[in-house]
């Protein structure tokens, strides 16, 4: 113990005794894990509303569906409502919410233009806590009762169809005899939502409405479900489908929407690869500083073996002053990480490139997401690489020879 | 061989390992830059070319308004007339009049809301890649026929297949109903989910007809002679309309903003990560220079008392880095450049990107090119860094003493 105190204190001293040459690798490795830590908060944080705004869009974190339904998603692969195993399945803990929707493919028309839609029955108390059309109202009402004749739109479509709140619009499907069904509905409400293609994609009726207009009693697309956190859905989907049955098909949202799926499969590889790259680049400078840190002292290293330090404490000697200096810069590193996230935590405006962001399916805003794990990992790996790359020339300085390495004129 | 420079050069190895350590830094962060840098450039390139194929064309000729309301009454009129006056203005035949429309497609059994393009089968292929990703079947030929091109996705929802029947409805230019039964001639696959979930083709003649159109389109798709000459060619083009027709011209980056500036975004974030890249290496040489310089203290003070002039030493310091620099670019890119030959050849892929690459017209592997641009760009900036990092040593010479140099331990 005692021990470890002389070697750590010499180690200090001896860093600061070419404090420009200490100070410039530290300013390295400060540098290097800021840029860690805070491109992977920011990368983490995209693809994180990504998910969070795929999800509510309408998968939940694990649905349930007739076989068929994502191939041919049409009123004709229909399942029951849940009943049950499955409606006990449902009630337990880990389920925060559910829902019940009906799901057809739909042409919308107004007495100006036509469009196609996806047209989604649902139980509005069910929905509110699923998915995010009733947090996003910003006009009008929401849908009351499953039996609502109301129906709800995005405002992009309102805008595009030049229909408003209050008029009336034209709702064309087919029903399971493959006869077209269709039915006026007047809008009672808009929502605004983060990403166009959602305004313009979905309308909102009541599912009892719907049932009724497509003559098909109480059957329903989907079971939407809500657990507690959607990187940990495997459980949940095991447990739903265990319930659920066999003539259902039970996925969890990352085989729904694969596009989200891979990007946040993609997202660990590429935190991994950054820390990695930039270790590698200050790993030359940290192994340059440490070679010509052991080289201007090869006649004070000798001078020590010669009075008798083991060959092992040089050694340790030197591995302790990277170690230390890597300390160091990874502290300042993370602080100043953390100095420059959190004020951006509010969100940062990417709206200039906005529709490019969408592009991606990402919203305008970004907000920085500083997982613990990527910090733990950028520290871990900095360390243990940091370790290795130092042993080398810890290792030969070790190995010098006492008589020669005093005796050798600089 | 000038004197400054051969000294610089022997200095340079008089400390073998520290110099190939600094070296190694820039080649590792050189290798990694031209792969990068190929592969965004290839990306980017793939990435617009496959959609304006896909889907715009370079420029389009519309109603004012029209590209962001697409409304049915919008109207390029008398469209044939104006693409024939386009082609011998601009003395080219990549000029096609398309017109289009939502409407409810259905099979016997099946109903799905599809986008109802019009096109002119004879130049399609002239500004469109989609003729050519006809799988079954084959694409238009007459321009009155009551035939459709459909996407597979909505092929194989409509459970349809090549020489069944299709019903559409939708509303026409005057707010008629607007149906027909058309035959299927032909499925694409494009790989992009939404063409291939909505999207369908029809002659023009014959939506023309369906739709109430008479002898007006909704855009007139010219195609630049390259992707540098779109701007030309849209004055041209503008200069080319009729005086009195209120019509607008659109060039591609209008047509799709989002590509752009999914492009500009990608391109930010990625240069973000290899402005980091690029500073610590120039940390790594500042402290390289400077230690090479605190080293030679005595050294310096004895040729500076000598007559040499602190800014000759310093020119001598830079051009040290300079070298230093030159050896790095020159490894770097030449085993970056092979790197990228090799996938140039071999395609390039990781897990995911095959399901990413359908959102952005991409396929799942990728064959970056190699070009000047993606070989010299990132190792020119390294060499650059690198030589502005050693300004510090070298300025530090001006203060040097000669006397108390030469006295330093």
């Amino acid at each position: 113990m005692g021990d470890m105190k002389i070697v750590l204190r010499l180690a200090w001293r001896n860093l600061w005794r070419n404090h420009r040459r200490t100070l410039i690798m530290l300013a390295a490795i400060v540098v290097g894990t800021w840029a860690m830590i805070f491109m992977t908060a920011l990368m983490r944080g995209m693809v994180d509303e990504m998910v969070k705004d795929g999800i509510s869009v309408l998968p939940g974190h694990v649905q349930v569906h007739h076989p068929d339904f994502r191939d041919d998603p049409t009123i004709s692969n229909v399942i029951g409502p849940p009943s049950g195993e499955l409606l006990e399945a449902l009630r337990r803990p880990e389920v925060v919410a559910w829902s019940t929707r009906v799901r057809v493919p739909a042409v919308i028309s107004s007495e100006q233009d036509t469009r196609g839609v996806t047209l989604v029955g649902i139980d509005p108390d069910q929905e509110r806590g699923v998915s995010f059309v009733a947090d996003d109202m910003t006009e009008g009402r929401f849908l009351e009762s499953p039996d609502d004749k109301g129906l709800v739109v995005g405002r992009k479509l309102v805008e595009k169809m030049e229909t408003d709140l209050g008029k009336r619009v034209v709702i064309m499907t087919q029903d399971p005899e493959n006869e077209i069904a269709d039915r006026g509905f007047r809008i009672v409400g808009i929502f605004d939502s983060k990403l166009d293609q959602y305004e313009e994609g979905f309308v909102f009726a009541g599912q009892g409405t719907i049932q009724n207009l497509l003559g098909v009693g109480d059957a329903i697309s989907e079971v939407a479900i809500l657990g507690t956190d959607y990187r940990d859905v495997e459980g949940l989907t095991r447990r739903v489908a265990d319930a659920a049955g066999a003539d259902t098909e039970v996925l969890p949202w990352n085989e729904i929407d694969t596009y989200l799926g891979s990007m946040l499969a993609v997202m660990d590889g590429f935190v991994i690869v950054w820390i990695v790259v930039i270790f590698l680049a200050l790993s030359f400078g940290l192994v340059n500083t440490l070679v010509m840190a052991v080289f201007e002292r090869v006649r004070e290293i000798g001078l020590m073996l010669a009075l008798g330090m083991t060959p092992r404490s040089i050694l340790t000697q030197i591995v302790a002053e990277s170690t230390l200096l890597l300390v160091l810069g990874l502290a300042i590193g993370n602080l100043l990480a953390w100095a420059t996230i959190e004020p951006l935590k509010s969100g940062i405006d990417v709206s200039i490139v906005g529709e490019g962001m969408e592009f991606f399916g990402a919203a305008s805003v970004l907000y920085p997401a500083l997982y613990l794990k990527d910090v733990v990992l950028a520290n871990v790996i900095v360390i243990v690489l940091g370790f290795l790359a130092s042993l080398s020339p810890a290792w030969r300085a070790s190995r010098y020879d006492p008589v020669r390495a005093i005796t050798q004129v600089e | 061989m000038n004197i400054t420079f051969r000294l610089a050069w022997r200095n340079l190895w008089r400390r073998k390992r520290r110099t190939w350590l600094t070296v190694g830094a820039m080649v590792f962060s050189n290798i990694l830059l031209v792969f990068m840098i190929s592969l965004q450039l290839g990306m980017y390139e793939m990435m617009i070319v496959n959609a304006l194929k896909a889907q715009t064309g370079h420029l389009q000729v519309q109603a004012p308004g029209y590209k962001d309301d697409f409304k049915i009454r919008q109207v390029v009129p008398n469209a044939k007339q104006l693409a024939d006056d386009l082609r011998q203005g601009l003395a080219t035949e990549e000029v096609a009049v398309r017109a289009a429309a939502f409407a409810l497609i259905s099979s016997g059994d099946r109903s799905y809301g599809a986008q109802i393009t019009g096109v002119e089968p004879a130049r399609e292929s002239l500004v469109s890649s989609l003729p050519g990703l006809v799988t079954e079947g084959g694409f238009l030929s007459d321009p009155m026929a009551e035939e459709i091109v459909i996407g597979s996705v909505l092929a194989r929802n409509l459970r349809v297949g090549v020489g069944d029947e299709l019903t559409f409805i939708g509303s026409g230019r005057d707010g008629s109903f607007a149906a027909a039964v058309v035959d299927v001639v032909g499925i694409f696959e494009s790989g992009v989910p939404d063409m291939d979930r909505g999207f369908a083709q029809v002659p023009l003649g014959f939506f023309q007809d369906a739709f109430a159109m008479g002898d007006a389109g909704h855009a007139v798709v010219v195609m630049a002679p390259g992707l540098l000459q779109v701007g030309a060619t849209q004055a041209r083009v503008e200069a080319l309309l009729p005086a009195d027709a209120d019509l607008v011209v659109h060039d591609w980056d209008a047509l799709l903003p989002g590509l752009k500036q999914a492009i500009q975004a990608d391109f930010v974030s990625a240069w973000f990560m290899y402005g980091i890249l690029i500073i610590l290496v120039a940390f790594s040489v500042l402290n390289t220079q400077l230690m090479s310089v605190l080293e030679r203290t005595k050294e310096f003070g004895i040729v500076m008392s000598l007559g040499v002039t602190p800014g000759r030493l310093g020119r001598l310091v830079l051009l040290e880095t300079a070298l230093m620099g030159i050896v790095g670019m020159v490894l770097g890119v030449l085993l970056g450049g092979g790197l990228v030959l090799w996938l140039h050849f071999n395609g390039f892929t990781y897990p995911g990107l095959e399901e990413m690459g359908g959102k952005f017209n991409l396929p799942g592997r990728i064959y970056p090119t190699v070009s000047v641009l993606g070989l010299l760009t990132g190792p020119l900036i390294v060499l650059a860094a690198s030589v502005v990092a050693s300004f510090y040593p070298a300025l530090r010479l001006r203060w040097m003493e000669p006397v108390a140099a030469m006295r330093a331990a």
